[in-house]
């Protein structure tokens, strides 16, 4: 089976005025299909630049990288768009929905640029990813009435609806508290057991031990990458019961 | 266009939805600029019309010759023989040229005149009765004097609706009798009311009375001051004056070479003069109201400017998500020229309602012209376009990790 991640020696280096920084120096990491893989590593490490140009918003300075086999280290910018919006979903630590704007329309967003019209039915498609991430009955709410977890959850139904074949999610629970944090977990793993690659940043050993791997990474490199042993299985909260009552962020 | 065009407007629409009231004042700029271009020409062509319709009033086909010649050519005719005008000139005129329909010598006086216990000071006309068919004269009370009046000069007027009215308040003046001069003249008729010409003087503040009493009687001369005509027809006006001018420069025995001691002006003539002003002040109110078009344009410019670096982190979540440089460049730019059409179609309604009022309450008279409409309509279009995008390549521009970083 072809991996859905293969780089071979990626670096990336920013140039701030006279200062080089080599944020990676020279990344070797194969994700195959049906895996969910945790970063992890200390700030600095290297691990948002990793997860930057997994995700194709940014090209490498040198390297390869394959994603399903296609070489796609420096495309020009439309290519990465296309990208983006065809094979990755992606979730942020700050959920960064539209304010004012449904969870639906939320949802939809992706698929307003779906050029090749692979999703026939845009807002039908958006209510399916709202009902598999348990939050059918809050497709007309605005984010600010939502909770933290909620508005996490339209953020994976946004990331799911264009049918990704890689989930990057860059500290996903950053912004939530412990017991919402498992719960978005457990949404993770659920995807993950449907099939779903799923590559997530973190610095919280609880939520990396949730995934069937850890890779460290110190000083932009990999320094170790191993399978999770003792995995935590997140409690899986019957559909609807974790629904309305997770803690707000500020 | 990779961005769906109903998506596009959708998206848009959306944008300048969740801002009602920043999109309005937005808006504001091109909604009064394009009323204003719209009243303003509206109110130029009102005024044209208006001077149009007035000199319309002076006569049909209207020829007024004046004595003496525009370019003198150096050469000095001395005191005198300025006023060159007989009534010969005019029956001349009338026996020869074929394409003059009416002539009438204009013998120009003002005076003193006293009747009905009051006194006015007027202007007095010595004309024949083809004056009244050359100035469109019509009789509302009692009759215009006859040819046979002017033949035999007899002391008959008819008096203009302003001098009727001042010398004869409240009262029939048809058989009374005034007098100019110490010469008693007898009023036959009172002229329908004219009102004032395009310059501004009252048509009916006038006596008319037979052109050889005026000059006889009167001023003691041999020379009438002016002639009017009239030409056969509208389409040979130009015919016309140029048969004219031959007649006349052959009683006046003029030889080839010699300038004529004539002009002739045609009431076309006068007309062109009179809407090259109003073309004129019509362009500059225009040109005008256009400028603070243009402001309103900077004013969308500004505004979107702001919303690009307000929605940096909107712009990178859309790119995160596919949107490719192009798909945002086209959103801004869509926001920017629908926020000026729909300006634009604001901005008419409001031109339409201002002159409405403008025509019922004021004594201006804004003609709203369909193709100054489509213009402003369109030229608001090209501002939103033009201004929008810079603010829109700006957002296109965007790097989508710096622009999720935003704050």
């Amino acid at each position: 089976m072809k991996p859905i991640i293969e780089t071979r020696n990626l670096e990336k280096t920013y140039i701030m005025g006279d200062v080089r920084v080599n944020a990676l120096r020279g990344v070797d990491l194969t994700v195959q299909p049906g895996e969910m893989a945790a970063i992890i590593g200390a700030s600095g490490s290297g691990k948002s630049t990793l997860m930057n140009l997994l995700g194709c918003l940014d090209s490498p300075t040198s390297g390869e990288y394959l994603l399903e086999g296609h070489r796609v280290s420096r495309l020009a910018a439309d290519a990465y768009a296309d990208i983006r919006n065809e094979k990755i979903g992606f979730v942020f630590q700050g959920f960064n929905l539209l304010a004012r704007t449904t969870a639906l329309e939320n949802v939809e967003l992706p698929l307003l640029y779906d050029r090749k019209k692979r999703i026939p039915d845009p807002l039908g498609e958006a209510e399916k990813a709202l009902r598999r991430v348990g939050l059918g009955d809050r497709l007309d709410h605005e984010p600010n009435r939502l909770s933290g977890g909620e508005q996490q959850r339209v953020a994976i139904a946004r990331a799911l609806v264009n049918r990704p074949s890689l989930l990057l999610a860059d500290e996903p629970t950053g912004n939530l508290d412990t017991r919402t944090s498992m719960e978005i977990m457990a949404l993770f793993q659920e995807l993950n057991d449907q099939g779903l690659t799923v590559v997530l940043v973190t610095h919280e050993p609880d939520i990396a031990n949730c995934a069937k791997r850890i890779i460290e990474m110190r000083d932009g490199q990999v320094r170790s990458d191993r399978p999770v042993k003792d995995r935590i299985e997140a409690p899986r909260p019957s559909a609807g019961a974790n629904r309305g009552k997770a803690g707000r962020t500020a | 266009m990779n961005l769906q065009f109903r998506n596009l407007v959708k998206v848009s629409m959306k944008g300048i939805l969740k801002n009602r009231m920043r999109s309005f004042l937005t808006s504001l700029g091109i909604i009064i600029g394009v009323a204003a271009v719209i009243v303003m020409v509206g109110v130029g062509q009102g005024a044209s019309q208006r001077i149009q319709s007035s000199i319309a009033s002076m006569g049909t086909n209207l020829l007024i010759v004046f004595p003496g010649s525009s370019q003198a050519g150096g050469v000095n005719r001395g005191a005198g023989s300025w006023n060159r005008f007989t009534m010969d000139d005019a029956d001349r005129i009338r026996e020869q040229c074929r394409l003059i329909s009416a002539v009438s010598p204009v013998v120009r006086s003002g005076d003193q005149i006293i009747g009905g216990g009051n006194n006015w000071n007027t202007s007095i006309y010595g004309v024949t009765p083809d004056y009244f068919t050359i100035r469109t004269w019509t009789c509302e009370q009692g009759e215009l004097f006859t040819d046979r009046d002017v033949a035999s000069s007899r002391k008959v007027a008819v008096l203009g609706k302003t001098t009727a009215e001042t010398l004869f308040p409240g009262q029939n003046p048809v058989g009374e009798r005034i007098r100019i001069r110490n010469t008693p003249f007898i009023v036959t008729g009172v002229l329908k009311r004219k009102g004032q010409t395009a310059m501004g003087p009252d048509q009916d503040d006038v006596v008319l009375a037979p052109a050889t009493t005026v000059l006889y009687r009167l001023k003691g001369g041999r020379y009438v001051d002016m002639l009017n005509a009239s030409a056969a027809s509208m389409e040979q006006m130009a015919e016309a004056q140029e048969e004219l001018r031959t007649v006349l420069r052959a009683a006046h025995r003029l030889r080839a070479g010699d300038d004529d001691d004539f002009t002739i002006r045609s009431q076309a003539e006068i007309t062109e003069m009179a809407t090259s002003t109003t073309k004129t002040m019509t362009l500059l109110l225009g040109a005008i109201a256009a400028v603070s078009l243009l402001v309103g344009g900077i004013g969308i410019m500004n505004i979107m400017l702001v919303s690009v670096t307000e929605r940096t982190r909107e712009i990178g979540i859309r790119m995160s998500v596919g949107a490719r440089g192009r798909d945002v460049m086209m959103q801004f730019l869509t926001e920017a020229v629908v926020l000026s059409l729909t300006g634009g179609l604001i901005g008419i309604l409001l031109a339409f309602l201002v002159s409405l009022v403008m025509n019922r309450f004021t004594s201006m008279q804004a003609v709203i012209r369909p193709d100054i409409v489509m213009l402003a309509f369109g030229f608001a279009g090209a501002v939103g376009i033009f201004f929008g995008l810079h603010p829109a390549r700006k957002a296109a521009g965007l790097n989508p990790i710096e622009a999720l970083r935003y704050e």
